[in-house]
């Protein structure tokens, strides 16, 4: 742009030539794109011409067979006579509820650290540097194995199971906690959710209006949140207020039923949402230390209350540069929840590692881990970007 | 100046594309490859010890890894001239057929699965196994029929896996599989108390309880085998004189058991009149030419490992620290089921 602004508007004029920068250009690209073209069609056709050679047998035919192996811990309903295909979605959900988890816990987490490396008291300050300082020097593998090792080490066998509350045990098999038992009543809170969590929109907004016709601040928070107690509570009357629980019971070697979540999930989880909040924090850090004190100053001199500064002033702009590199931070902890195989977690590389070697498709287990991590951080990074996008400064 | 490099740099492009597409497509010959380098390729277990395991000096020891030494005794003179590569399960049916080992001796099951579908072919058994439990004394379990609800440690990677499930399913017990990637951490989390079982090959068990447990009378390993496990080694397909040599060295020292040479007396056997031992030994009829190998490929073998026998007792016999008694490993004439064809 700035180039042909320099030239003038007589070289734009002049008609097509062999030499033109715009011609030259284009022989490049087409020459790139058809070098990667052949390198990927080389690769393609080597590899499959090589399979051949050696007799091993390839395609994505396997993916419909039975499995014919168990899996220890499952969202969804899996058993080992379900086919291949559905295995590896058991391992793309048990990888997403580590990385959903563990991105909500990193952040708060990562948040509060942030905030606190900031914090007037030394002790705090200090507290929080040493946190950040530790967890973001060590490598990730060795952090999840102690947490693993501790987490077995520490907590006592199923047979002596700890029961800090009624219906709830914590031993080396996991911590199993009470569930409620789904009744159809439950569909009725789940509408009173619903409507209270739109009754409080609504509220919000007209909170807002008003506040910009008059100038009247409402509070907004608290009565958000009591519109949407009040909907669930309506509704769970309304359902008949169920209060069955599916209680956790001991077996002669384990605790079933209830809920549960196994020591690799805890350490996994933790794990990663650990060490990923040391990286957050300093991202945290940095988004609040970039926004120039003359905005507090300003915003102090112009009345607004300290939690109205950081709402209004502070937050907004420190959001700008935190978003960025957050996205970055989610997208390694899902990455890193890959290492789920060295603790004894069925996530989607250890299953896929279980079905490539009981079919001995590699190449083909291979491409569907690649390809599915790449959508999930694809996605991720999409949801980040729209969501930069909305706190992006809006140039009216 | 800018186009310059830019030239430069397809240029560059170009001779690596050039150098992709020269790639040989497949190396030679097994045998002679071997010849040429001076050294068999073999691929073993990480560590487990009576079968492949290497000590403080990087010497290994193991019945897997005798098997590569005879090979290597039959091939090139010199049971040491063998490169040893650890390999996890996962990794090992691609180093194999990559080409980056010769031969696999790890302890590996022999599938039809394996066998059809990943070019590669079992040479043989050398060690008949079965899938077993193993708990903790304490529990007071005695039967894998107890361990209704109890949770499992497995390595990945294995067919045990499939094995646990079908027993699973077959006798209603609802055991959960706790998976880890490498037999380190599996064995670690199942001696912390993690799982009340652990569960893999009776002898790699054996093997788990002598060497890793710090008690090793605190563990039992429970009487039902669940699985039929035929360990052996395998090659890569497409090289049949290969095939043939490796297969044929594992016969010789299960032959040479059977014909009562062993590597103290294989001297003095030379002069037997036996015409059998004659041809297994090389010093009657040349055998050995048919394999592409010279008349005295089985006695090196024999001098370097011994037969079957000495082989088995050494590493994993009732001798050994793994104690584990021969059973089906006994020769078909001593009720066992190892039989060789005949060296004829």
């Amino acid at each position: 742009m700035a180039d042909n602004n320099a030239l003038g508007p007589s070289v734009r004029r002049r008609s097509w030539s062999w030499r033109s920068k715009a011609f030259r250009g284009v022989i490049y690209q087409v020459l790139a794109v058809s070098v990667i073209a052949l390198a990927v069609w080389f690769l393609t056709s080597n590899t499959l011409t090589n399979l051949r050679i050696r007799g091993i047998q390839s395609g994505f035919d396997f993916l419909s067979q039975p499995a014919g192996f168990g899996i220890g811990e499952s969202v969804i309903a899996f058993d080992s006579s379900n086919p291949y295909w559905k295995a590896f979605l058991v391992g793309l959900t048990n990888t997403i509820r580590v990385a959903i988890i563990g991105v909500l816990i990193a952040t708060v987490l990562g948040t509060a650290i942030g905030i606190g490396r900031l914090a007037r008291n030394f002790l705090v300050r200090a507290v929080c540097t040493a946190y950040v300082e530790l967890f973001r020097n060590i490598p990730v593998l060795l952090q999840l194995l102690m947490w693993y090792l501790l987490l077995n080490e520490l907590l006592p066998p199923v047979s002596e199971a700890l029961n800090p509350a009624p219906g709830m045990y914590l031993s080396k098999g996991g911590f199993a906690f009470p569930v409620p038992v789904w009744v159809p009543g439950y569909a009725l809170m789940l509408a009173g959710a619903i409507a209270g969590v739109t009754a409080a929109w609504l509220y919000r907004r007209r909170a807002a209006a008003q506040f910009a016709a008059t100038g009247h601040v409402r509070a907004v928070f608290w009565p958000s949140l009591a519109i949407i107690v009040v909907g669930i509570a309506a509704g769970w009357f309304a359902g008949g207020a169920p209060t069955a629980l599916d209680l956790p019971e001991r077996t002669p070697f384990n605790v079933r039923g209830g809920g549960s979540v196994t020591p690799e999930f805890l350490a996994l989880t933790l794990g990663l949402a650990i060490y990923t909040a040391a990286f957050i924090a300093e991202i945290v850090r940095s988004g609040i230390q970039a926004v120039p004190w003359g905005q507090i100053e300003a915003a102090s001199s112009l009345g607004l209350t300290r939690n109205r500064q950081l709402q209004l002033v502070l937050l907004p702009q420190a959001l700008r540069v935190i978003i960025p590199p957050l996205t970055n931070q989610y997208l390694n902890l899902t990455k890193n929840s890959s290492l789920a195989v060295a603790i004894g977690y069925p996530d989607l590389v250890s299953i896929s590692n279980t079905t490539l070697n009981q079919t001995g498709r590699a190449v083909e287990c291979i491409t569907i881990i690649m390809a599915v991590y790449l959508t999930l951080s694809l996605s991720t990074a999409a949801l980040m970007n729209w969501y930069n996008a909305r706190a992006a400064i809006k140039e009216r | 100046m800018h186009q310059k490099s830019v030239v430069k740099r397809i240029a560059g492009a170009a001779v690596l594309v050039t150098a992709a597409l020269s790639w040989p497509a497949h190396a030679g010959k097994t045998l002679d490859t071997i010849k040429q380098r001076g050294q068999v390729v073999c691929g073993v277990n990480t560590g487990l010890a009576g079968f492949s395991a290497a000590d403080s000096q990087g010497n290994w020891t193991g019945l897997d890894v005798d098997v590569c030494k005879a090979i290597a005794a039959a091939v090139l003179g010199d049971a040491n001239k063998v490169k040893w590569v650890p390999l996890t399960a996962q990794a090992r049916f691609t180093a194999l057929q990559s080409g980056e080992v010769d031969i696999l001796s790890r302890n590996t099951t022999w599938t039809l699965t394996r066998d059809a579908s990943l070019g590669l072919d079992f040479v043989g058994v050398t060690y008949y196994d079965g899938q077993g439990f193993m708990v903790a004394t304490k529990t007071k379990v005695t039967s894998a029929k107890n361990l209704k609800g109890a949770d499992v440690c497995v390595q990945s990677g294995t067919t045990t896996e499939k094995n646990l499930n079908d027993y699973n399913k077959s006798n209603n017990l609802n055991m959960k599989p706790v998976v880890f990637e490498s037999l380190e951490a599996s064995v670690k989390a199942f001696f912390s108390g993690r799982c009340q079982a652990y569960t893999t090959d009776a002898s790699g068990m054996a093997s788990i309880r002598n060497k890793e447990a710090s008690n090793p009378n605190d563990y039992v390993i429970l009487p039902e085998l669940i699985s039929k496990e035929p360990l052996g080694p395998a090659v890569r397909r497409g090289d049949a004189e290969w095939f043939a040599i490796s297969k044929w060295v594992i016969f010789a020292l299960i032959e040479a058991e059977e014909y009562g040479i062993t590597q103290a007396n294989v001297d003095q056997m030379k002069a037997s009149t036996d015409p059998a031992v004659q041809r297994i030994l090389g010093s009657g009829e040349d055998m050995g030419k048919l394999l592409g190998l010279d008349k005295e490929w089985a006695y090196r073998a024999i001098k370097a490992v011994g037969n079957y026998g000495e082989v088995f007792e050494r590493n994993v016999g009732p001798k050994s620290p793994l104690k584990l008694p021969r059973g089906l490993n006994n020769l078909w004439n001593k009720g066992g089921i190892m039989y060789a064809p005949p060296i004829r």
